[in-house]
């Protein structure tokens, strides 16, 4: 049975607890818990983009769009509009799933890898769209202002505060996530992934199901930009870019986009790779990335977490 | 449930197939009785598994209608046709490799749960429930199908002989009134062969009746109550097995006429 195990959860809870404790002992690293903030905005993402290709066996090459869908939902109607930031957030998801279902719906109903040509285009239109739309955008200058959050006047106004509201919701989207593969739909999502005629001989209505998951994934998204764009309280369109969308592919690529835990280790390791430790190889980074891709596809295709595997495979020769 | 007139589970007419010129089914008409088993045979490239495809919805006819259990259905997409109650096995083995024999088998129940994102994503308790109902169904079907020690391998470390019978007992979850069996003994060898006509007379004696495509004359023979030959996509003989097997078309298109 697919069972996801209960332990590293438990784990995975507690380092979220301690983390900025232990990294405030080391002056070193203290500003990793702001990298792990912009970790956990990506975690949101790569959960539900693990959903989408590993489970669902779509690729998505327009996430960035959605994540910028929700940043600029809520950054316009907060910074013109003085709406609750909450409500905004909540208004981002909502516009991300309606324009998620236009998008994925016609391509996801046909057999083949359309939705990444679909979405390829989607994501270059959107981010255009932010450029150009200067009124309401900013365009390429961005558009500050943008409210911080708080809830019952408890302000998430510090790095450590704001750290844990994400992990706060990175957490629950995990184990909401956990909850669905482990049911039947994430049984009928793996039936899609082995054999559509199979599935939909077993009364799987597989397009349904491709598009119920890729609203998922986007709307995951949306809320990432939300959070991201209350927390640096600024945003531009280079955010949202295609070159995010491809690294967000090479995140579920390096952690292993079979296992929900890959989405997490892969977000947080190009996390750091990209601001804390690639800074050495400034333009070349890129050249870094892809080498990443290649060599996990080659050598690791199941990804970090098909590591422990290969280890005890060595062990019983 | 059985008036008069409908005792007929499914009602094949002037069914045509093509693809682009070439005509894979033309004009084919017969009818299956409820709680019989009839086999389909006919050389290769006679159209019998693309009769399955549109009986079981995943192509539409070219023209002509399939009619369950009174209602047409030849314009239903094959999710929709299986939870009417039609289930079917595919020629080669079309498991979740990556499931196990009991998830397999659950998937099979698919049709009966309509599992919710949302029900799901926030464990409700009635979510906990149907699993819990499932899977003792499941682990039912795998003691009939005598596959329960071995629920928790994965499926595609099954032998070939118990990947079909567990297609079998996947295709029998959903409750099926007719399974569509698509030659489930083919690459089977002699034992795996008896273990799998027993096992469909068994679901036969259970009430659900049987469409079978099948090369093994032995089988057919032994099985099956009605047979219908297919040449070129067209009906060249139909009737019970002993009428069959003496029929001179049937004969010439299985040898050539010499």
């Amino acid at each position: 049975m697919l069972r996801i195990a209960k332990l590293p959860i438990a784990l995975f809870a507690l380092f979220i607890i301690v983390f900025p404790w232990i990294i405030r002992q080391i002056p070193a690293v203290d500003n990793y818990a702001d990298i792990m903030i912009f970790a956990g905005i990506y975690s949101l993402i790569t959960i539900g983009l693990s959903l989408l290709m590993g489970y669902a066996g779509q690729i998505s090459i327009g996430h960035a769009a959605f994540y910028g869908i929700g940043a600029y939902t809520s950054a316009i109607l907060t910074a013109h509009y003085g709406l609750n930031p909450w409500m905004c957030m909540f208004i981002g998801m909502t516009t991300s799933g309606v324009v998620a279902v236009l998008v994925g719906a016609p391509s996801l109903k046909l057999k083949g890898h359309y939705l990444a040509m679909a979405t390829l285009a989607f994501g270059i239109i959107v981010y255009i769209i932010f450029n150009e739309e200067t009124s309401w955008t900013g365009g390429p200058d961005g558009m500050s202002g943008i409210p911080g959050l708080n809830l019952f006047g408890f302000y998430f106004d510090s790095v450590e505060r704001y750290y844990y509201l994400v992990w706060i919701v990175v957490f629950a989207v995990f184990i909401f996530t956990v909850n669905v593969i482990q049911s039947g739909t994430g049984r009928a999502l793996r039936a899609i992934h082995a054999s559509e005629p199979a599935a939909s001989a077993m009364g799987v209505d597989i397009s349904r199901f491709k598009i119920l998951v890729f609203v998922y994934s986007a709307v995951l998204a949306s809320l990432a930009g939300s959070l991201y764009a209350h927390y640096l309280n600024f945003i531009n369109p280079s955010t949202f870019d295609l070159f995010f969308s491809i690294k967000l592919l090479i995140m579920i690529a390096l952690g292993g986009m079979h296992n929900i835990w890959g989405a997490i280790i892969g977000a947080v390791i190009i996390t750091f790779l990209n601001y804390e430790w690639l800074h050495y190889f400034e333009e070349f980074e890129v050249i870094v990335y892809g080498a990443i891709l290649l060599l996990v596809t080659i050598f690791l295709p199941k990804g970090l977490v098909g590591v422990p595997e290969i280890i005890k495979g060595w062990f019983r020769e | 449930m059985n008036a008069v007139g409908e005792d007929n589970i499914l009602e094949i007419k002037r069914l045509v197939m093509t693809f682009g010129g070439l005509m894979a089914l033309s004009n084919l008409s017969f009818q299956v009785k409820r709680g019989t088993i009839k086999a389909v045979i006919g050389p290769n490239g006679a159209g019998k598994t693309t009769l399955f495809n549109v009986i079981t919805g995943s192509f539409s006819p070219t023209e002509g209608s399939v009619k369950f259990n009174g209602s047409p259905i030849e314009h239903l997409k094959a999710h929709k046709i299986a939870g009417l109650g039609i289930s079917r096995t595919f020629q080669t083995v079309e498991l979740f490799g990556n499931m196990t024999v009991l998830e397999n088998v659950m998937l099979g129940c698919h049709t009966r749960i309509r599992p919710s994102f949302l029900i799901s994503g926030f464990r409700l308790p009635q979510a906990l429930k149907q699993e819990v109902r499932i899977r003792e169904n499941a682990m039912k079907i795998l003691k009939f199908i005598g596959l329960a020690d071995k629920f928790n391998a994965p499926a595609e470390n099954l032998p070939l002989g118990e990947q079909k019978i567990l297609e079998i007992g996947r295709a029998l979850a959903s409750d099926p009134e007719l399974i569509c069996l698509d030659e489930p003994a083919a690459g089977l060898n002699e034992t795996e062969t008896y273990v799998a006509s027993s096992l469909i007379r068994a679901i036969n004696a259970k009430g659900i009746t049987i469409l079978l495509v099948e090369h093994d004359m032995k089988v057919i023979m032994n099985i099956s109550h009605e047979i219908v030959v297919l040449n070129y996509g067209q009906k060249i003989a139909e009737g019970p097995p002993e009428k069959i097997q003496n029929n001179p078309r049937v004969i010439e298109a299985y040898l050539g006429s010499g």
